[in-house]
C-alpha cells in the first residue's frame, strides 16, 4: 500500500525533467526526446489514477497517448531530417532565421 | 507451496532451461554445418568426435582463446554493451516458453515452463523488439562505415518485419482467446492445430515464418550480415568472444522462433501420450523437441537453398506484400470466427 | 515490498531522466530514455496494468526509441556544442519550471491524504481492456488509426528526397523530341 501521491510525485518529477530538457538542450533530437519524457510522465499519472479510482478508462487513455506520441515522433523525425538536409546542423540555435 | 520452495524450484528451472538453451544453440551450429555440408555434397565436421559432435566444444575453446582485438576508435561503452544486450534479450525470451504439461517429482508439482504469464506472447514480442538495439548499437559503436550501414539496414529490416510478424499472430489469438502460450497450445487438442485451420491458419503460419526469418536476419533476408556484402555488416569490427555472443544471440533467436512456431501453429507438446505418470510428463517434451528440431532443420534447409534478397526488394516485400497479406488474413479470420465460431474448415 | 519495488523502479526512472539532461551526446540521452521507459513498464506492472506495460515495451521502448536511435545514427549527430544564443530560454525557463514544480508539489502534498494504492490495484486484463476499447472507445480508436495513416503519409513525403518529385519534368523534353520526330516522319 503506497500513497497515491508517490506515483504522482514520480510523474511530476519526470514531467519537470522533460520540461527542463526542452528548455535547456540545444540539439533538436534531444528536445524531441524530452517531449517523449513528458508524455511518459503523463502516462504514469493516468495509470496511477486508473488504479486509484478503479476505472479502466485510464489505461485506455494511455493507449491513445502512446499512439499520438508515435505519430508525432514519426512526423517530427521526418521534419528533423528535412531540416538537416537544408541547414546541415542539428543545433536549434542555428536554425533561427528563415533565410538559409 | 511456500515462497522458499517456489523460489528454489524457479531457480532450478531457470538454470536448467538456460543450460539446455545454450547447449541447443551450440548444437544448432553443428546442425547447420552438417546439413549445409550434406546439401553441398561434402562431409562437414567429422574429425572432432564421432560425426563431429564435439565440434561446438572445439569452437567454444577457439573463441575463448582468440585474441580480443578492441579498436581504439570505437565508442568503448556501447561497443562492449551491444553484444551483451543482444545475448541477454535473446536468452530471456525462453522464459515464457512452455515445454510440456506439469511434472510431479515427489510432493512437488510444477509446470514445465519458467513462468506462465497471461500476456506471454506479448512478452516474447516485446523482448524481440528490444533485441533490435543490440544490432543497431553494434553498428553505431563500431565507428566504421560498413558497420554503420550494416547496422542501419539490419535494424530497419527487423523493425519492418516486426509489424507483419505481430499482425500474422493475431489470427492465432482470435482462435485461442488468450495471450498465454499454455492456453494457446491447450486449445489445439486432438489435431486441431492452428496450421490446419485452412486457409487462414496456414497463411498466418507462412507469413509468420517469413517475417521471423527476416527478424532473425537469416537467409534469404541476411543481406546485412552476408560475407559478400558490406564485409560482415554490423559485426565487422568484433572478434573472439564478442562475435561469439552475436552468434549465440542469432541462434537463440532462431530457437525462440522455432519454439513459437510449434507452440502457436503445430500444437506444441501435444502428441500421443501413454504409460506411467513420469513418461506422461516426459513424452510431451519429446514431441516438443522433435517439432522444434524440424523447424531448426527447416531454417538451415532454407538458408542453403534460396538466394538472398537485395535490400530494396526485401523492404518492398515486407511493406507492400506481407503487411497487406497479414491484414487481409486477420480481417477474414475475424469475419469467419465471428460468423461461425465452431467452424473447422478441414475436419 | 510494494514500497521497495516502487523505489527501485522509480529510482531507475529518475536516474535515467536526469541522465538524459546531463549527457551531451544524443545517443546517450536516447539510451537513458529507453531505460526510463523500461522502468516505467515496471511501474505499470506494480499497478496491475500488465497489458499497458507490455505495450509500453513493444511500442515505446521497442519501436519509437529505435526510430530515434535510427535518426541519430543516420544524421551522425555529434556532441552538443554550447552556443550562447538562447540564454533567454534558460534564464526565464529554469526559474519558471522551478516555481511551477514547487506549486505542483505543494498542491500534491496538500492533497496527500487522498488514499493508498494497493499492489496490482487494477488488473488490466486484455479481455477487459478490449471490451472497453472496442465498445465505449471505438470512435477514438478509429480516429487514431486515421491519425497514424496521416502520420505515415506525412513522414514519407517530408523525408523523401527532393529529386524524386522533380523527375517527371526531366522526362518532358525527351517526350517532346520523340513527338516531333514521329510528327516529322509522318509528314514525309
Amino acid at each position: 500500500m503506497i500513497p497515491l501521491f508517490f506515483y504522482l510525485g514520480l510523474s511530476g518529477i519526470l514531467f519537470v525533467c522533460g520540461v527542463l530538457g526542452f528548455l535547456i538542450k540545444r540539439n533538436i533530437i534531444t528536445i524531441f526526446m524530452s517531449i517523449e519524457l513528458m508524455l511518459n510522465g503523463v502516462n504514469l499519472s493516468f495509470v496511477a489514477f486508473a488504479a486509484h479510482w478503479h476505472a479502466l478508462s485510464g489505461q485506455i487513455f494511455v493507449f491513445f497517448v502512446m499512439v499520438v506520441a508515435a505519430a508525432e515522433a514519426a512526423v517530427g523525425l521526418a521534419i528533423i531530417i528535412a531540416v538537416y538536409r537544408t541547414r546541415e546542423t542539428l543545433n536549434v540555435d542555428q536554425v533561427n532565421l528563415l533565410k538559409l | 507451496m511456500s515462497i522458499l520452495t517456489f523460489a528454489i524450484i524457479s531457480i532450478i528451472k531457470s538454470v536448467a532451461v538456460v543450460f539446455v538453451l545454450l547447449t541447443a544453440v551450440a548444437y544448432s551450429v553443428w546442425l547447420e554445418r552438417k546439413v549445409s555440408a550434406r546439401i553441398q555434397n561434402r562431409w562437414g565436421p567429422t574429425k572432432v568426435g564421432p560425426f563431429g559432435l564435439l565440434q561446438p566444444l572445439a569452437d567454444g575453446v577457439k573463441f575463448i582463446f582468440k585474441e580480443d582485438l578492441t579498436q581504439p576508435y570505437v565508442y568503448k561503452t556501447l561497443y562492449i554493451a551491444s553484444p551483451i544486450i543482444a545475448v541477454v534479450f535473446a536468452i530471456t525470451a525462453i522464459s515464457v516458453i512452455p515445454f510440456g504439461n506439469s511434472i510431479t517429482i515427489g510432493p512437488i508439482t510444477t509446470q514445465l515452463q519458467i513462468t506462465d504469464l497471461n500476456i506471454g506472447l506479448l512478452v516474447v514480442l516485446g523482448i524481440t523488439s528490444m533485441g533490435v538495439y543490440g544490432v543497431a548499437l553494434a553498428g553505431w559503436s563500431s565507428n566504421s562505415k560498413y558497420s554503420l550501414l550494416g547496422g542501419l539496414r539490419a535494424s530497419a529490416q527487423m523493425i519492418s518485419y516486426e509489424v507483419s510478424l505481430g499482425l500474422s499472430l493475431i489470427p492465432v489469438l482470435i482462435l485461442a482467446g488468450s495471450f498465454s502460450l499454455r492456453e494457446i497450445v491447450n486449445k489445439q487438442q486432438h489435431l486441431h492445430w492452428n496450421f490446419f485451420y485452412l486457409p487462414f491458419g496456414t497463411i498466418a503460419f507462412f507469413i509468420y515464418l517469413i517475417s521471423a526469418y527476416a527478424e532473425t536476419n537469416r537467409t534469404p533476408f541476411d543481406l546485412p550480415e552476408a560475407e559478400s556484402e558490406l564485409v560482415a555488416g554490423y559485426h565487422t569490427e568484433y572478434s573472439a568472444m564478442k562475435f561469439a555472443m552475436f552468434f549465440m544471440a542469432e541462434y537463440s533467436n532462431m530457437v525462440t522462433v522455432a519454439c513459437l512456431s510449434t507452440l502457436l501453429f503445430f500444437g506444441g507438446w501435444l502428441g500421443p501420450v501413454f504409460g506411467p505418470p513420469i513418461l506422461q510428463s516426459l513424452l510431451p517434451v519429446m514431441w516438443f523437441c522433435l517439432k522444434v528440431f524440424f523447424f531448426m532443420f527447416l531454417y538451415v534447409w532454407v538458408r542453403w537453398t534460396l538466394p538472398r534478397f537485395r535490400y530494396d526488394q526485401l523492404m518492398a516485400f515486407g511493406w507492400k506484400f506481407l503487411l497487406p497479406a497479414a491484414i487481409v488474413n486477420l480481417v477474414l479470420t475475424a469475419l469467419v470466427v465471428a460468423w461461425k465460431p465452431e467452424i473447422w474448415l478441414v475436419h | 515490498m510494494h514500497l521497495i519495488l516502487f523505489l527501485f523502479f522509480g529510482g531507475i526512472c529518475v536516474a535515467g531522466a536526469v541522465n538524459l539532461l546531463l549527457q551531451r551526446h544524443p545517443i546517450n540521452s536516447a539510451l537513458s530514455l529507453v531505460v526510463v521507459m523500461a522502468s516505467l513498464a515496471g511501474e505499470y506492472l506494480l499497478l496491475g496494468a500488465e497489458f499497458v506495460a507490455a505495450i509500453q515495451v513493444i511500442v515505446y521502448a521497442g519501436a519509437i526509441m529505435v526510430l530515434f536511435i535510427f535518426t541519430i545514427m543516420l544524421l551522425n549527430a555529434g556532441e552538443e556544442e554550447r552556443t550562447g544564443k538562447s540564454r533567454v530560454a534558460i534564464m526565464l525557463g529554469v526559474p519558471g519550471v522551478a516555481i511551477a514544480s514547487v506549486l505542483v508539489a505543494w498542491v500534491l502534498l496538500r492533497h496527500s491524504g487522498t488514499g493508498d494504492v494497493a499492489l496490482f490495484a487494477l488488473p488490466g486484463v486484455p479481455h477487459d481492456i478490449a471490451q472497453l476499447l472496442f465498445h465505449d472507445f471505438l470512435l477514438p480508436f478509429e480516429i487514431t488509426s486515421i491519425l497514424i495513416l496521416i502520420a505515415i503519409m506525412g513522414a514519407v513525403v517530408l523525408a523523401s528526397k527532393p529529386e524524386s518529385i522533380a523527375k517527371p519534368s526531366a522526362a518532358e523534353p525527351a517526350e517532346q523530341e520523340a513527338r516531333e520526330l514521329v510528327a516529322s516522319g509522318r509528314e514525309r
